[in-house]
């Protein structure tokens, strides 16, 4: 089985944000990029499925900035096979909406035939928490989302799902979508050899034209503000 | 305009507070129609009829539609829709498993989270941990929205709106096998007036007891930081923060809780909030309108003697 496993570029979660003061959005000027959290956990879950010899190959998929490249390097770092990024902006500041990914990343799994895609539950940046569901939609598969543990067998998958009431377990046919959430692993850190190589494993590049997919938003920003600040603490 | 509305249902049994904030929030937008659907929906669309502001409610109970599982909900709303410019619903963790794919069907953008509505096309949400807050205009011919409960007020009661009984659905995708829900006399986390919440500094799950008897003696839920839950303290569903549950109580008491800006996305709107912790430098005391700097086993055990 392959595995495709998106990870996105975000700010690293201990940036302090800034708003732009013209209120046009968050200052991503030279500040700290890392992997979206949530998608190292299912990078390294696809590791650990390759380990158990359930998945054969695991490939990295990223859309967004060129910049994307470091994302993905990481990703090989840790384990996965090969990478693809897709362009689909050239400023920083430009993030494509969960819909334009899922419909990029739906492309993708045309071409590669996973036979499980593994996404984050949610990106730090704008926790939108789409993206997974969104993909599963668009082809018609099966979706476990907020996954804290996760078995395959065969021709299903065992999801156990942190929801409001506590934890729910579903069985979803393969193939299948699923989102991870923060329980269900603990990500390895790459070593130095690994880092190294990853450099030659192979990165391919494609553009969201490639994949005739419309990236145009469906959202305009209005304006990007400091939320409220709380009366004076102490 | 017609919005059509996805009610919080979990076995049958109506979410009041999340369904009557969600409508608050929808009636700015149109008619409201609520939709009930699950295995068991009957009881739960006779509740909602009561919610004041809902125009009709749909009442959908079909065995394929229980437990709420993704496919089978999100095809009952996509057969739906023809009639709905908005299809809203509160921001709970099944409106969130259901909605983005919903849109995707739809082909529109989904609108998570959203906090405040501008106008019908119109609504702001919080981004990065809440660090920003964003106004976004839909394009698209249909809004998909899930609504942030914690902001909108719940809409009152007394209301006898008519019900009108509907086809179900059901996918072969997907199917339930169990569900593991702690049975708690607590308030519910989202709904309560005052949350106690611990952090790593609790140290145990047995420590943790001292959070629930400060809870129980303040009759409030129980809520914890991610470190609580990730070090086994605390069930996954106490969770408050930018990846879990977001309060806003008339009190919030953390004890033993650093401030990370993971955590403060999830409280820093309660009314009131209070701070126990061992290290007067703790980031959470630039949020808390009243601190303690002291150890948390002889400040909470102190505290609940003297209430
Ligand atoms: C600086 C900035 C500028 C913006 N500009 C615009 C704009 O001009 N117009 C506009 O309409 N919106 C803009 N947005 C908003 C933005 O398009 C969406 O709100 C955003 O994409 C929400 O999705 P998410 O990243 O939270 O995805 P989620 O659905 O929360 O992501 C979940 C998971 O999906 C996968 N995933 C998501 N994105 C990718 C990706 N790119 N590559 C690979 N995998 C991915 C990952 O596995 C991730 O963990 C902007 C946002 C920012 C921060
Ligand atoms: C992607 C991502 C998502 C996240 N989502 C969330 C989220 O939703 N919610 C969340 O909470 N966190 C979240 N986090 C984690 C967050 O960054 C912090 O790590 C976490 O909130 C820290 O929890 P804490 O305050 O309990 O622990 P710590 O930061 O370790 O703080 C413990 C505190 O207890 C105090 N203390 C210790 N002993 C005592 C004592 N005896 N008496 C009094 N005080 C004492 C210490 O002084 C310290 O301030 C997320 C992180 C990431 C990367």
């Amino acid at each position: 089985m392959k595995v495709l496993v998106p990870v996105k570029r975000v700010i690293d979660y201990n940036v302090k944000v800034r708003v732009k003061a013209d209120g046009s959005g968050v200052d991503l000027a030279n500040v700290k990029m890392s992997m979206n959290p949530f998608d190292e956990i299912a990078v390294e879950e696809a590791i650990r499925l390759k380990e158990a010899g359930k998945a054969e190959e695991i490939v990295a998929v990223s859309v967004g900035v060129k910049q994307a490249q470091e994302t993905l390097r990481t990703a090989l770092a840790m384990g996965a096979d090969r990478a693809i990024l897709v362009v689909a902006a050239d400023d920083v500041h430009t993030d494509i909406e969960p819909l334009a990914v899922a419909k990029i990343l739906a492309k993708v799994v045309e071409a590669e035939q996973p036979g499980l895609v593994l996404c984050g539950k949610q990106a730090i940046d704008n926790d939108m928490n789409a993206t997974g569901q969104m993909l599963s939609a668009l082809l018609g598969w099966s979706q476990g989302t907020f996954a804290s543990e996760l078995s395959v067998d065969g021709d299903h998958a065992t999801v156990t799902r942190e929801v409001d009431g506590g934890l729910q377990t579903i069985k979803v046919k393969m193939p299948a979508i699923i989102t991870v959430d923060l329980r269900l692993n603990e990500p390895r850190y790459a070593s130095l050899p690994n880092i190294m190589k990853a450099k030659k494993k192979p990165l391919d590049e494609k553009t969201a034209a490639d994949y005739g997919v419309d990236v145009a938003p469906r959202l305009e920003i209005v304006k990007t503000a400091e939320p409220a600040a709380r009366a004076a603490g102490i | 305009m017609a919005v059509l509305l996805l009610a919080e249902v979990t076995d049958g049994h109506l979410s009041m507070d999340a369904t009557a904030k969600a409508v608050t929030a929808a009636a700015k937008l149109g008619d409201v129609t609520v939709l009930c659907a699950g295995a068991r929906a009957a009881d739960a669309a006779k509740e909602a009829a009561t919610i004041a502001g809902v125009k009709k409610v749909l009442c959908a109970e079909d065995a394929g539609l229980g437990h709420r599982l993704a496919e089978a909900t999100a095809d009952l709303i996509v057969g739906l829709a023809g009639d709905y410019e908005h299809i809203v619903a509160p921001a709970t963790t099944d409106a969130k498993n259901v909605m983005p794919r919903v849109a995707a069907l739809l082909d529109v953008m989904v609108i998570s989270d959203a906090s405040g509505v501008v106008d019908a096309n119109t609504f702001e949400r919080p981004i990065y941990a809440g660090n920003a807050i964003q106004t976004v205009k839909s394009k698209d011919g249909k809004k998909v929205v899930t609504f942030r409960t914690s902001t909108f007020d719940a809409a009152a009661t007394g209301n006898s709106a008519p019900v009108e009984t509907i086809a179900g659905a059901s996918s072969e995708l997907s199917s339930w096998v169990e569900d593991k829900v702690a049975a708690s006399d607590r308030p519910e986390l989202t709904s309560a007036g005052i949350v106690v919440s611990g952090g790593r500094g609790v140290g145990s799950e047995e420590n943790f007891a001292l959070i629930e008897k400060l809870a129980d003696k303040l009759g409030a839920a129980v809520g914890a930081s991610r470190a609580a839950v990730d070090s086994g303290f605390a069930p996954n569903d106490w969770q408050v923060g930018q990846t879990g549950k977001v309060v806003a109580p008339n009190l919030y008491v953390a004890v033993g809780i650093s401030g990370a800006i993971q955590h403060l996305a999830g409280m820093k709107d309660s009314k009131i909030i209070v701070a126990i912790n061992k290290d007067e430098e703790a980031p959470i005391f630039q949020v808390a309108d009243f601190g303690l700097v002291a150890d948390l086993f002889t400040a909470v055990p102190e505290l609940v003697e003297k209430l």
